[in-house]
């Protein structure tokens, strides 16, 4: 019982395929209550699949996967619903709506699933703003926002339903250096000021490890190394050593499978000839 | 040659899936329908978005149909001095085919298109996700508001396209042609049925704007979510729903007007 | 756009479409004389009726002073019965009028054109027009045209 304590996700044997691709093999994370944790990868292993998988839009094909004791795969569809209004998601692109303005797309959610009165609702809505410095921004349409401020005002509307969790897809791609200094300290404060249980998914080393309690290297569809941010540049797998230090060529190979280099030019000169 | 079969057995099967999935949605966004009409100001929003920006192309068109009409009816009829009959061979075109199937056909470019843009792009931007995400259900909240909207907005618009084309009728017949004003519209009422005629031109209009509507919406959903994605996926909406407006239209016509 | 213009521009819409609808209900369709309701009713027995369809003009003189309503078969008679209806401001046609299906053009609609007798008393509702003229039907003219010669 402990153990449901410490741990919010707990994911146990996941398999996951999208058509014959098989995305995960046998994962299995363990994702503790109220710190940051960082699920590292390169691209195309399904990080963005694993927050759907969490978040429930994705069913395991095998294996399991709770959140805060639920098994989410076999939750009706109104508690799976209950269980999201208490998960953030900050997606990549924002995802604001963008027919509204930002004071609308922070208010939505609480316009959505509470009844509370409109003034309460400016006033919560102001203070989210105000806490990712974008309360000068309301009247802005998301069209008018740089990538930076977008995914500020998605993160104040991740938080305006005070979540027990946030998920954080990529938070760091493609960003100037001061946006993203703003969104590291963001994601740090809100973990430390409300106790937030933090995920995030990402290739961007550097910077997911300067705020990270805990990181967790997937590859291939299975856990590679995992431990503290530390733990893991002392690792010694050659394949987590490639990764943090950007080595175009080892386990990971250059040269994608191919048949042999010579007979390959060979056989399309014979195409030719034909 | 076996290649050739080959991927005919796979166009095939993608398209049963397309169709299966299509039906799936459909059956998906009425469940959500309830939660739609209970907020109104949805679906208001939605026939703004469809029905009121597609009026002025609609009310030009039906004008020069009916215009159109007047004209080339006005040169067959009065080689067997019927001229008389102007109105009602104006009338039956424009309520019984022209009306509904023009409408659907403007309808699709102008509503249907905007309709799979925008949401294969709230699809492309994860805004679709991001609702799911934040426990807001996009069949009641995004799709079951548009399809209801499109649903009413069609035979509206329809209704619309036939009387200002037979306004448009009355122009060239009466004004231009010196055809007699009350041969025009009395000929016109002796031969138009409401029951038969009017209402099943109407019916007409809810089944396309259903059609079209459902098209258009799924395309979006369905989209792949890339720019090139949505665009070819916009094609394919005018296409389908072009298709299926006048295919559909041939199988309502054997049903309500053959004896 | 704010809310209530939107609000503004869809009643525009609705209005437009009720307009529309009163057009094509009131003066392109026959939903007015239909409702109208406001006519006397005569029946007509005819030989043969050729293409008279319900809802055709009744006329005399050539102006349009009511329509057919109801056209049925009379196993008795082996005769088209055929019930007009007559709007009550001409209600002065004698017993003895004749009653005759006329085509409009040459290949226009069928009508039924009244000849008013010479009677001083006048149909009122339920009456049988008596003297009836039927339709020309095209095969009989040419065979009868064959015979006399």
């Amino acid at each position: 019982m402990s153990d449901t304590q410490s741990t919010l996700v707990k994911i146990r044997d996941l398999h996951f395929s999208r058509g014959p691709k098989a995305i995960f093999k046998g994962l299995s994370v363990d994702i503790p209550r109220g710190k940051v944790t960082t699920i590292l990868g390169p691209s195309g292993t399904g990080k963005t699949t694993l927050l759907k998988l969490i978040g429930g839009q994705e069913k395991p094909s095998q294996g399991r996967i709770e959140v805060d004791g639920l098994h989410v795969a076999g939750l009706s569809r109104r508690d799976l619903f209950d269980l999201r209004k208490r998960i953030g998601m900050l997606f990549q692109s924002g995802a604001l709506l963008t027919d509204l303005s930002v004071f609308d797309n922070v208010a939505f959610p609480l316009r959505e699933h509470t009844k509370l009165p409109e003034t309460l609702i400016h006033k919560l809505v102001l203070m989210r703003l105000h806490s990712v410095g974008l309360r000068g921004a309301r009247d802005l349409m998301p069209a008018e926002l740089s990538g930076g401020m977008a995914r500020r005002a998605a993160l104040a509307r991740a938080l305006v339903m005070d979540p027990m969790m946030i998920m954080y897809d990529e938070p760091f791609t493609g960003q100037d250096p001061i946006s993203m200094g703003v969104l590291l300290e963001l994601i740090h404060t809100v973990n430390k000021a409300l106790g937030l249980t933090s995920l995030i998914v990402s290739h961007d080393l550097a910077e997911s490890l300067s705020i990270s309690d805990f990181v967790v290297v997937i590859s291939e569809g299975k856990v590679v190394e995992s431990g503290t941010p530390e733990a893991l540049r002392n690792s010694q797998s050659a394949w987590v050593q490639q990764f943090l230090n950007g080595e175009p060529d080892g386990p990971v190979p250059f040269q994608l499978e191919a048949p042999d280099y010579a007979s390959d030019l060979a056989s399309s000169k014979e195409r030719l000839d034909a | 040659m076996l290649n050739a079969i080959q991927s005919l057995g796979a166009k095939t099967l993608s398209a049963v899936a397309t169709l299966g999935r299509a039906h799936a949605f459909l059956l998906q966004t009425l469940i959500g329908m309830p939660a739609a009409i209970a907020r109104f100001s949805l679906v208001i929003q939605q026939l703004y978005a469809s029905g009121v920006k597609t009026l002025s192309i609609i009310l030009v068109s039906g004008l020069f149909v009916g215009m159109v009409l007047a004209l080339q009816g006005y040169n067959t009829l009065v080689q067997f001095g019927a001229e008389e009959s102007l109105g009602v061979v104006v009338a039956l075109t424009l309520v019984r085919e022209l009306g509904p199937v023009v409408t659907g056909l403007l309808f699709a470019g102008r509503a249907g298109s905007a309709l799979t843009a925008e949401i294969g792009l709230m699809k492309s931007t994860e805004q679709l996700s991001g609702l799911e995400m934040m426990a807001i259900d996009p069949y009641q909240r995004i799709f079951a508001p548009r399809l209801l909207a499109g649903f009413l907005a069609l035979p509206m618009l329809a209704a619309m396209f036939s009387a200002v084309g037979v306004l448009g009728g009355h122009l060239v017949a009466v004004e231009l042609l010196g055809v007699d004003v009350g041969a025009y519209w009395s000929q016109m009422q002796s031969a138009v049925s409401f029951q038969a005629d009017v209402v099943n031109g109407l019916i007409k209009g809810v089944v396309f704007g259903l059609v079209v509507t459902w098209i258009a919406i799924f395309e979006g959903a369905d989209c792949i979510p890339t720019p090139e994605g949505v665009a070819s996926a916009t094609t394919r909406t005018v296409v389908k729903s072009s298709l299926a407006v006048l295919g559909l239209d041939f199988l309502l016509t054997a049903v309500m007007f053959s004896v | 756009m704010n809310a209530r213009a939107m609000e503004i521009l869809v009643g525009t819409f609705m209005l437009l479409f009720f307009a529309a609808m009163v057009i094509l209900a009131m003066k392109v369709s026959n939903l007015a004389s239909l409702t109208g309701g406001d006519g006397y009713k005569v029946v007509a027995y005819f030989e043969n009726i050729g293409g008279l369809k319900p809802r055709a003009p009744v006329s005399a003189s050539g102006v349009r002073v009511g329509q057919v309503s109801d056209i049925e078969y009379d196993p008795e008679t082996f005769q088209a019965k055929v019930t007009l209806s007559i709007n009550n401001e001409y209600s002065e046609f004698p017993i003895d009028t004749t009653a005759g299906i006329y085509t409009a053009g040459l290949l226009g609609e069928q009508y039924i054109g009244l000849d008013p007798g010479g009677d001083i008393d006048f149909l009122v509702d339920g009456d049988e027009v008596e003297f009836t003229q039927s339709a020309l039907v095209l095969e009989r003219l040419i065979g009868r045209v064959l015979v006399n010669q």
